[in-house]
């Protein structure tokens, strides 16, 4: 199980800086900050610790079992990031 | 009275300006004190008059982090106070160590057609704090009797105002949208409403979230004109992956099954407006078709020669807001900004000690809620760079003198605690009605509210900061 950030986030990087694993991104200082529409959870890096549930100003972190219906496909769209970023 | 080692001005109080406090309060090496100057009675920007009323998510951020900002002991709060009128800019820079404008973008760009000025035809921004509840715009009435509406312009405000103006009423009555603006809703006879924008769908300025909820809109058809293809000319692998998720969430949308009895949104890509007709009043808009041509890794649009007409009975201008120009702070015309470097304004490339800029008014009309606090981050390091190296002007008043001050000026000035008020009586009269606040839109409404319960309460001195 992994958590994973869905339509409401508004790239508010706390989640960023509490991460205890850095498996959030981008950061502010990656350049692809500029580019994205949301930040990603990976979810092979997540260690499930809801560290940032907490700090999400707009509560759009989910447990990956718990995301509302309308955003089910956001598991899937966090670990896309990582693998476009990859290439 | 001693003066903390830094006092800082922040004008507006919106994103920007409170990530910027956050930041400054965060410091730990300096004691900060922070006054912000918000020309309304309410805090939030646009959080409050920009984010629309059923994205009641991202509005959370003003309960679940700003709020913690604006209530912290060191910051003071003076709401219905406007720089410029009030109290001017060269005043705050004279009494604090440094001055943090962060007031946003306050014009918007024209379409550039002729007829823009017939009745019927609106800024985006004139609809968006209409529905919004924003004082400005509280007295507004829009004529809704056309079945056609037209968009220009395909950026996420044209998204938002497209959204509400064919969302289910029984959605929109659950948020806290204006009441003129639900009942001019109610009563609407909209059933099209056309998104209009010059370039194609790969170069749509819609972000992809925003595109989806248009699949959780009961009731609504989308469709598109013209052919949907797949995106092709982006290299970036970020921005060619949102472009695929767009093409693929398109296509999705357009390819559900119709009913004619559905209200529809229609995207109009490749599309340029060229004027507007009416007599008096807008009956319909101009345009013409563009053709993308590619040479290379260079796309240009060619304009058609033959003129269509869609007939509307309301045109809304979405093609950007832009800063404006305030009285005592240099202006770049050209991009609506402040000039400045890294935050720090300058002025024909000489600095102006102890002014700076975040947020919109510092970077240009782009990004999410959250790009204003790496924004802030940055504005802030220079201020306490700048600080550190001595360059900072010392302060001449303290908070409680800038207070005694303002109070000699404006009678209502709008403290932490007289918001506080406003926004318990919101929230009071949403909890009955199953909605998270009935808004006040007129600036005498908001300031009865903000003064009328503080009489009763003798626990607050008056003009004393408690809440």
């Amino acid at each position: 199980m992994t958590y994973v950030i869905a339509a409401p986030c508004v790239a508010d990087y706390s989640c960023v800086e509490i991460c205890p694993v850095a498996a959030i991104s981008p950061g502010p200082e990656d350049p692809e900050f500029e580019r994205v529409e949301q930040l990603f959870i990976h979810p092979d890096v997540c260690i499930d610790c809801g560290a940032c549930l907490d700090v999400c100003p707009v509560s759009a972190i989910f447990q990956e079992g718990s995301l509302p219906a309308k955003w089910q496909h956001y598991a899937a769209i966090n670990r896309q990031y990582f693998e476009v970023i990859a290439l | 009275m001693t003066i903390p080692a830094l006092r800082i001005a922040i004008v507006g109080s919106g994103p920007a300006g409170l990530y910027a406090a956050g930041h400054l309060l965060d410091n730990r090496d300096h004691s900060v004190e922070v006054d912000f100057f918000e020309r309304l009675p309410t805090p939030w920007g646009l959080v409050r008059t920009g984010v629309a009323p059923d994205h009641d998510d991202k509005k959370k951020i003003t309960d679940r982090l700003f709020d913690f900002t604006l209530r912290d002991p060191r910051v003071q709060f003076f709401g219905n106070v406007t720089v410029g009128k009030d109290v001017q800019v060269v005043e705050l820079t004279q009494w604090y160590h440094a001055v943090i404008f962060a007031h946003g973008a306050g014009d918007h760009n024209a379409i550039g057609i002729p007829g823009e000025d017939l009745e019927g035809v609106w800024g985006a921004r004139d609809f968006v704090q209409f529905y919004n509840a924003h004082p400005d715009q509280a007295d507004l009435r829009f004529d809704l009797s056309h079945p056609r509406a037209i968009i220009v312009g395909n950026g996420n405000v044209a998204l938002d105002i497209a959204r509400i103006l064919t969302a289910d009423i029984a959605v929109l009555e659950k948020t806290d949208i204006a009441q003129p603006a639900l009942d001019a809703l109610r009563a609407s006879k909209i059933r099209e409403v056309v998104i209009m924008g010059r370039r194609d769908l790969e170069f749509a300025a819609f972000n992809n979230p925003e595109l989806e909820e248009f699949g959780h809109l009961d009731g609504v058809d989308i469709s598109a004109s013209g052919a949907i293809e797949p995106p092709v000319s982006e290299s970036d692998p970020v921005l060619a992956w949102r472009a695929r998720r767009r093409y693929e969430i398109m296509e999705r949308l357009t390819s559900r099954p119709r009913l004619t009895s559905n209200r529809q949104i229609v995207f109009q890509f490749l599309a340029t407006p060229v004027g507007l007709r009416g007599a008096g009043r807008v009956e319909g808009l101009d345009y013409v078709r563009n053709r993308v041509m590619r040479t290379g890794s260079t796309i240009t649009y060619e304009r058609s020669s033959t003129v269509e007409t869609l007939d509307a009975g309301l045109v809304l201008s979405a093609c950007g807001y832009r800063g404006a120009a305030l009285k005592g702070l240099p202006f770049e015309e050209a991009a609506g900004i402040v000039p400045n470097k890294g935050g720090r304004v300058i002025d024909a490339d000489a600095d102006l000690p102890g002014t700076y800029v975040t947020g919109w008014i510092k970077r240009g009309c782009r990004g999410i809620i959250g790009s204003n606090r790496r924004c802030a981050h940055e504005t802030v390091s220079s201020l306490i760079a700048d600080q550190e190296a001595g360059l900072l002007q010392p302060a001449t008043m303290t908070g409680k003198q800038v207070r005694a001050l303002l109070t000699t000026r404006n009678k209502r000035i709008v403290q932490f605690c007289n918001w506080r008020s406003i926004d318990r009586s919101e929230r009071q009269a949403g909890q009955a009605l199953g909605r998270p606040r009935v808004k006040l839109a007129q600036t005498d409404a908001l300031l009865e509210a903000a003064f009328a319960p503080q009489r009763q309460a003798s626990a607050i001195k008056p003009g004393e900061v408690g809440w």
